[in-house]
């Protein structure tokens, strides 16, 4: 059996498995404003928009190994670009706020990254943390550029041109819902590309061995830093798509404990798979808007949660999925 | 014709002269064993051609072009590879992907972004093939981390194979492989080597092993070389028995039918 | 010249705190590579505690002389938390990779945050009788607060007997051995695990005593350990991770900058110390005295 029909079949099988959840997802998806109530359905597009941040995020901790606790700032450089595109060029385009991002948590991303990808492990969580929290603390202290601690308001922009309804919640739930599903599908297949692209692979092969990547002639900084980069433009394209729906945008997700949340969605969900870090943040999202609405205390429950989750579960919801299934599989 | 000369190199850790201005050469298309005890130098010595160290002084000229100060990347452009002797592999990919990496880096396709690894037919088939000859197929779509260690010493051979190099060093290929396994995984891979034309250094420290599979030894001791010559006359060279082999010039008696010296 | 000396104190003053919180910080690395983010919230275990015991002293009646014998109050309650956190769940973790250990301090965070608002209250709590007890000295004209000096005075000799401790004593030299090589050390028959328990209450306790004896001259008040924290990381990045000279150039460092941020540039001293803690590493990734 050649090895292209051992391939061609590997890939049916995989697609197949990963088809059989597209469609019912996809049809959950397009549907759930009209089947759950507003409140629910906008969960949701936060939970959309924190997968967005977690795929990008997990580019480097799955792919390419290294664990990034700066992620807030490209999360946070997003929502205040455009903040400031509405503040200062008095730019509404949903369309300008996306394509302003882009460019700034590029610009962002090669700055930070050129600077942290020379080192890995603790130092490299260090340094991005480090720096993430140098644009916290500029936020905060150039108040009168940023709004400080109170924050510059987003109102809701115009998607593909359309000004948006008086209804702003009507508009929230269904036509921002729309255009962040639609988004989130871009960034899905794009990201799902790029990890099964021959790049993909190098950044993979950085992951597992970096010396012998080395010794197979891949330049392993220079990968890292594209992989940071295209980390930084999808976290960044996510914060963007959150400053409209939260309405403001304020230092908490410049802060590096915000930085630790995408972490911990990541790993809820899984952070080996790919579908994991979309579970994850989704979950994660219903997770902390129920317990912030259970109790005051619900650090201390999502605390829990992080703590039992890399004792008992470090592969993470899609991980224990994985397990099951092939349990299942060996039983039928 | 020298495929690789090096010319008085040199390279210390504090005191110590791992390697103490040596002129080492490999002619093109010879199977050159390297040996010597442990600290003698042979792992610098591939160290410092293949481009993880770079030399206190001297030179490396490969092809008739000095390499010393290129980087790694840029060596294996030229034809240099190697293996290790720990091996180092993609352990959470598989062997599949682990061949498939080494040709699609020599094809300088590693940086397509949008374009899926899996439609480029021609490096899947090669890879594949690869697997084949070093009697690996069945472990195709299994992740490197799970197959035998003596399968893994062939994989960690492959992937540097797979990049076509004109030479190729082989850090102990056989080692932590039971005596057992050692001769058929040296067939395999002497034959693959000299189809393909490759030139091959072995370091090796279990003498059974370089006598029968190389033309050329080598000997380093103390960062120097020792003795140079067919493996017939290293056999009787007294000073190389007298360092590493043992006091019988006899050959195999001489330790005790471990076959292994100098460790 | 006075207003030179006050700056010099304030600086003192500030690198004292920061040299305990970052000192156990880079000394629990330093043995058992074990980056603990949830450090700060010790410290505020600490000043929480001992504001605690104050408080409650004083409501009693109590002297002056036992409020200041509750000070160090904080410290064991710090101390002893960190035993258990070790015992029980940093221990499952060493033989995984680090990434998980950052996770579970990340989530340890995060629980003892809201465990001493669980226990104490969203309100700040404030031990400033003892504070104003020691009144203040003159400086030159200036008066300055007498309670200040006793912080330099507890950073200084930590600092000494931290230095004797590690370099002078055998517990010290069995401390050193397992952070240069934990396999080497437990085969010369060192009980490994009984070390990284004694390190890591030793570096709780360190932050702790920083939260109780800062307590008086500022309240206790929720989030002040994650701030703490990105702090001490400032010091150990500057100063070297796993060192304790390095903790201890690194706080002092950061104190001068700091003092004369407030001073000169009062808007962007934050961002000045990120960004120095940042040039450091690219410069010298290891810090100042750290191995790289």
């Amino acid at each position: 059996m050649s090895m292209g029909a051992v391939t061609a079949s590997s890939k049916v099988s995989t697609t197949v498995r990963v088809g059989a959840w597209i469609v019912p997802a996809a049809a959950l998806l397009l549907a759930a404003p009209f089947v759950i109530d507003p409140f629910q359905t906008l969960t949701l597009t936060y939970g959309l928009i924190a997968a967005i941040g977690a795929l990008g995020f997990n580019l480097l901790l799955g792919y390419t190994g290294l664990l990034s606790f700066g992620h807030s700032a490209f999360f946070g450089g997003g929502a205040y670009t455009v903040a400031f595109l509405i503040k200062y060029l008095k730019i509404a385009s949903m369309e300008l706020f996306l394509a302003g991002s882009v460019l700034a948590s590029a610009l962002l991303s090669v700055l930070f990254g050129y600077v942290c990808v020379r080192y890995t492990r603790i130092f490299f969580g260090i340094l991005t943390l480090a720096l993430s929290q140098v644009l916290w603390s500029l936020a905060f202290k150039f108040f009168w550029v940023t709004g400080g601690t109170d924050g510059l308001r987003v109102p809701t922009p115009t998607l593909l041109g359309a000004a948006p309804t008086d209804d702003k919640m009507d508009f929230l739930v269904h036509r921002y819902y729309f255009y962040v599903l639609a988004v989130f599908a871009v960034c899905v297949l794009l990201m799902w590309v790029i990890v099964h692209s021959p790049f993909g692979k190098a950044l993979q092969a950085i992951r597992d061995n970096e010396t012998r990547a080395e010794f197979i002639g891949i330049r392993i900084r220079r990968y890292r830093l594209i992989a940071f980069v295209i980390s930084g433009i999808f976290t960044g394209v996510a914060g963007a798509l959150w400053a409209p729906l939260n309405g403001l945008a304020s230092p908490d997700i410049l802060v590096w404990t915000f930085s630790g949340e995408i972490v911990f969605m990541t790993v809820l969900g899984g952070f080996r798979t790919f579908v994991g870090p979309i579970v994850g943040a989704v979950a994660f999202t219903y997770l902390k808007t129920y317990a912030v609405g259970f109790t005051v205390y619900w650090q201390l429950l999502l605390g829990t949660v992080l703590v039992a989750l890399v004792l008992v579960l470090p592969t993470g919801i899609m991980g224990a999925v994985e397990q099951l299934a092939s349990k299942w599989k060996r039983a039928s | 014709m020298n495929l690789l000369a090096t010319q008085a190199l040199a390279k210390s850790f504090g005191d110590n002269r791992a390697v103490d201005a040596v002129d080492f050469n490999v002619s093109e298309g010879e199977v050159l064993a390297l040996i010597g005890s442990n600290g003698a130098g042979k792992t610098t010595l591939v160290n410092l051609v293949s481009g993880l160290l770079q030399p206190d002084s001297g030179q490396i000229i490969f092809a008739g072009a000095d390499v010393t100060r290129q980087s790694s990347y840029e060596r294996i452009k030229v034809g240099i590879a190697r293996s290790f002797q720990i091996v180092n592999l993609f352990d959470q990919l598989s062997c599949a992907d682990n061949i498939a990496l080494s040709i699609f880096s020599r094809e300088g396709k590693t940086a397509k972004l949008i374009s899926l690894a899996g439609s480029d037919r021609a490096v899947w088939d090669e890879a594949h093939d690869v697997l084949r000859r070093f009697g690996l197929d069945r472990q195709m779509a299994v992740p490197a981390g799970t197959i035998s260690h003596g399968e893994r010493k062939l994989l960690d051979v492959a992937v540097a194979y797979a990049l076509r190099p004109k030479l190729l060093f082989l850090d102990e290929p056989t080692s932590g492989v039971s005596t057992r396994e050692k001769a058929p995984i040296m067939d395999v891979v002497t034959s693959i080597v000299r189809s393909g034309g490759i030139t091959v250094v072995i370091i090796e420290h279990d003498m059974d092993i370089v006598f029968r599979y190389s033309e050329r030894v080598v000997v380093m001791h103390q960062g120097s070389i020792l003795a140079d010559g067919a493996p017939d006359e290293i056999r009787r060279n007294d000073a190389v028995t007298t360092t590493l082999i043992g006091t019988h010039p006899s050959g195999e008696a001489a330790y005790g039918g471990t076959g292994h010296a100098g460790s | 010249m006075t207003v030179f000396i006050i700056h010099v104190l304030n600086a003192l003053l500030y690198s004292s705190v920061l040299f305990l919180i970052a000192g156990g910080l880079s000394l629990i690395y330093g043995v058992m590579r074990i980056l603990n983010l949830a450090h700060g919230n010790l410290y505020a275990l600490g000043a929480f505690v001992t504001a605690w015991a104050v408080g409650l002293a004083l409501e009693a009646g109590a002297p002056r002389g036992v409020l200041f014998l509750l000070l160090p109050s904080g410290a064991i309650a710090a101390a002893a938390c960190g035993a258990l956190i070790e015992r029980t769940l940093l221990r499952p973790f060493y033989k995984r990779p680090e990434e998980y250990q950052l996770l579970m301090t990340f989530g340890l965070l995060m629980i003892l945050e809201d465990l001493i608002r669980f226990v104490w209250g969203p309100n700040p709590l404030s031990a400033t009788t003892v504070y104003a007890t020691l009144g203040s000295i003159s400086i030159g004209e200036d008066r300055y607060p007498g309670y200040n000096l006793v912080i330099i005075a507890v950073g200084i000799f930590a600092a000494v007997f931290l230095w004797a401790f590690i370099y002078r004593t055998q517990f010290g030299v069995i401390l050193r051995a397992t952070s240069q090589d934990k396999r080497m050390a437990s085969a010369l028959g060192v009980n490994v695990n009984r070390v990284y328990i004694q390190a890591f209450t030793l570096g709780c306790f360190m932050a702790g005593l920083g939260g109780a004896i800062v307590v008086p001259s500022q309240s206790a008040v929720l989030g002040m350990g994650v701030d703490a924290l990105v702090l001490a990381f400032i010091v150990v990045v500057i100063g070297g991770l796993g060192s304790l000279e390095g903790a201890l150039a690194g706080a002092l460092i950061v104190g001068v900058v700091r003092e004369a941020g407030i001073t000169l540039f009062p808007e962007i001293e934050l961002a000045v110390l990120y960004l120095i803690a940042a040039v450091v590493l690219l410069a010298r990734p290891a810090g100042l005295f750290g191995r790289p």
